[in-house]
């Protein structure tokens, strides 16, 4: 293998880094606005959606940005102010630190972390704090109801998230996510080894429970009780403006664009092609084009999966907080485990 | 029936006595939550003050009136054929039924009959307003639970409806178009044609909506069994309308009452639902927009020839009298005491709006249920805030 980054010093490298996540957290977020928000709705309602800024549209989001960036920070008179402008940037925070694992090709990587799944599991959490602060700190009802109802549905769905992961894990053998998406493309299935070993086969149970976790973490419809625009205004962000609003709504998109990412190392295979059909065996023959093409595998694969996110937020009404608690304690996880359960027998027989 | 409501008075009453044992025991307050008057759900200025407990409303009532204009008062210092010009501002959505119910008392103290023909074109052009009011709510509904397509498909359709009303009268929301003794115009030509053309489409659009909305799971596990509203309450609280019949009243003023309009020439049906629930609300108002659909076909097929004014003099002077008319409007039943000193406007003019009626239930339906469920419970209820405040 040609390492081309051997050549720059330490510090070049850093910050090539550093500057790809940046990249790796706003492009996929500009693009879902775009595609999803601006358009796919659009055109399943039966509308043009925006057409004027850039052709068909397509400086739309730049325009709006500007006119975030002009309007009054406002902070409300009771509100704890320094906590009311935290919570935004902790918000944001959570989905860069998030993508620091990510792998994007064999040495495209911010961090080759040992127990990468385990971190990214652990500071997806992060966004919470944020969310229930900023639901406390606006100092209006409509706020904290939509915060609390945040903090109670991120944490019950956090859990089927991480049971869902396990599964994955233990087919694995590896919490590292370069190694998981090594571990399904050099994989094969009853010999065959055409298409790679992609989880979304085998874990297709834990897919599904991972897809529907994530689409609660994002309060994507029909889990978007804490926004419900319809009953708490727009719940814990109801007191924002200006930018502060702006770093809220990027963080959205970014943290979808984010999760759909880990999704797609988890169960599609992340940035990596099947590897028998160039006749590699590990990840050490990989040839060094996999860096330019394995991003764009991997943009290709995330929009699939925020597809199918924004899909199901423009179709489905909203579930009650009640019943949304339900579906994941009685629902969910007993099938996460027993999925678990199902896979580990199965690791162990073959 | 009446289990439900025990059932509703004892969650109530728990909830009561929950609220003042954690009152004595932690010295916490329940939230008092002012839902409105600019608030998302309430489509309009109507203020829902709310005391909660948690999540759940122990008590609510609606605060109405921000949005009073004064119609009742205005009509007396205008004239007769003045007075339409207001009341199609009552019901925005649905506002050439609003001119009927006026007209038709003004006639009754007059001693006039519109023409058979004026007659279909008035039945023809209220089920269009009809149409336009209610799928307009059937879009809405989504929205209200979350879901943000429908209301797109709703106003693309209403457009038609809108399109055609415009067509025939000159305005799209507010037509103006009904007379003492007849109507403006007879019908644009070839209006007839385009008209069955939309009402094809407008039952393609319920279809769309009822597989779209109506049987998704999440719609009906949002709406099943919520805002329950037993058939003796319904009629206690004076309901009308749809939310009367999804209680299992069998009541339809098109039926009912005998007026000189053209329902009785169709062949339609009055749809009631046994359940009382917000879904059973909606399903009944969906079924509505079906059947004026079909009313609006048999009636186009059967529209006789002749004039669409009777003979009424220049200047309308109505005679010394008081007459009362109610029709079955979009929201329920709308109706007009004009009380007349023979003058060329009305002395005192007593509007009864459906909605008024219809969210005075609210106190009673809103306690004990979940914050989410004022939406829906709203939304099914149905009001618009000009009906409410006039």
């Amino acid at each position: 293998m040609t390492v081309i980054l051997a050549e720059i010093p330490y510090w070049g490298q850093s910050l090539l880094r550093v500057l790809g996540g940046l990249v790796a957290v706003l492009l996929p977020a500009g693009t879902i606005v775009y595609v999803f928000l601006f358009k796919m709705m659009s055109f399943m309602q039966s509308r043009l959606g925006p057409m004027e800024a850039g052709p068909y549209g397509s400086m739309q989001l730049f325009a709006e940005v500007g006119k975030w960036l002009q309007k009054e920070d406002i902070v409300p008179d009771r509100a704890d102010a320094r906590i009311f402008k935290m919570a935004p940037i902790i918000v944001l925070v959570s989905t860069f630190l998030l993508v620091a694992v990510v792998p994007f090709g064999p040495d495209a990587w911010f961090t080759d972390f040992e127990t990468g799944i385990f971190y990214a599991l652990a500071v997806s959490s992060i966004s919470v704090l944020g969310i229930l602060i900023a639901g406390w700190s606006s100092a209006n009802k409509y706020s904290l109801l939509g915060g609390l109802r945040a903090a109670g549905q991120l944490i019950a769905y956090e859990l089927p998230m991480v049971l869902a992961v396990i599964g994955v894990v233990i087919q694995a053998g590896t919490m590292n996510l370069q190694k998981i998406v090594v571990a399904q493309n050099s994989g094969s299935m009853f010999g065959i080894d055409a298409v790679g070993h992609p989880y979304v086969i085998s874990q297709f149970i834990g897919f599904i429970i991972f897809m529907i976790a994530i689409q609660a973490e994002l309060t994507q419809a029909p889990f978007d009780m804490p926004i419900a625009e319809s009953e708490l205004v727009s719940g814990y962000m109801t007191e924002y403006s200006g930018f502060r609003f702006l770093i809220f709504f990027i963080g959205e998109f970014a943290t979808a664009g984010v999760f759909a990412m880990i999704a797609s190392v988890l169960f599609l295979g992340g940035w990596g092609v099947p590897f028998a059909w160039f006749g590699w065996t590990s990840i050490d023959d990989i040839d060094n084009w996999m860096n330019f093409a394995g991003p764009l595998i991997m943009f290709t694969k995330m929009m699939l999966l925020v597809f199918i996110i924004m899909w199901i937020r423009f179709s489905y009404p909203r579930l009650r907080e009640d019943q949304l608690q339900r579906f994941a304690w009685k629902g969910l996880i007993p099938v996460a485990l027993g999925n678990i359960a199902v896979t580990s027998i199965l690791k162990v027989v073959f | 029936m009446t289990m439900l409501g025990d059932r509703q008075q004892l969650s109530y009453i728990a909830s009561q006595a929950a609220d003042a044992r954690l009152n004595l025991e932690l010295e916490t307050e329940g939230m008092t939550l002012n839902i409105g008057p600019q608030h998302p759900a309430t489509h309009g200025t109507l203020r829902i003050i709310a005391r909660l407990d948690g999540e759940q409303v122990v008590w609510a009532e609606p605060a109405c009136g921000y949005m009073h204009r004064g119609y009742e008062k205005l009509t007396e210092v205008r004239t007769y054929p003045q007075v339409t010009t207001l009341v199609n501002r009552i019901d925005w959505l649905g506002s050439f039924a609003n001119e009927v119910p006026f007209i038709l008392a003004a006639e009754k103290l007059m001693g006039v009959e519109a023409p058979t023909r004026a007659q279909y074109i008035r039945t023809i052009l209220f089920e269009l307003s009809r149409i336009a009011n209610v799928s307009l709510f059937l879009g809405d509904l989504g929205v209200q639970l979350g879901a943000i397509t429908p209301v797109f498909l709703a106003f693309r359709d209403r457009e038609y409806v809108l399109n055609l009303i415009e067509s025939a009268t000159g305005g799209r929301f507010h037509p103006n178009f009904d007379r003492i003794g007849g109507l403006k115009d007879d019908l644009p030509a070839g209006w007839i044609d385009e008209t069955r053309a939309v009402m094809k489409k407008l039952r393609g659009f319920c279809d769309q909506i009822e597989d779209l909305l109506f049987g998704n799971e999440i719609f009906q596990s949002r709406t099943r069994g919520i805002g329950v509203i037993p058939r003796d309450v319904a009629l206690q609280y004076g309901l009308s309308g749809a939310n009367l019949r999804a209680s299992g009243v069998d009541w339809d003023l098109r039926r009912d009452h005998q007026l000189p309009m053209a329902w009785n020439k169709a062949d339609w049906k009055v749809w009631t639902h046994p359940d009382g629930d917000s879904f059973a609300r909606c399903w009944i108002r969906l079924q509505e927009t079906r059947e004026s659909t079909k009313i609006v076909d048999q009636l186009l097929g059967s529209i006789p020839a002749g004039p669409v004014m009777a003979k009424v003099p220049k200047i309308i002077k109505v005679p010394e009298g008081e007459a009362w008319v109610s029709t079955e409007n979009p929201l329920g039943e709308m109706g007009y005491y004009v009380v007349s000193r023979g003058d060329l406007g009305p002395f005192r003019v007593k509007i009864r709006s459906a909605s008024f009626n219809n969210i005075s239930i609210t106190p009673w339906l809103l306690r004990g249920v979940y914050v989410p469920d004022i939406v829906t419970i709203l939304a099914s209820l149905y009001f618009i805030l000009g009906d409410i405040d006039r």
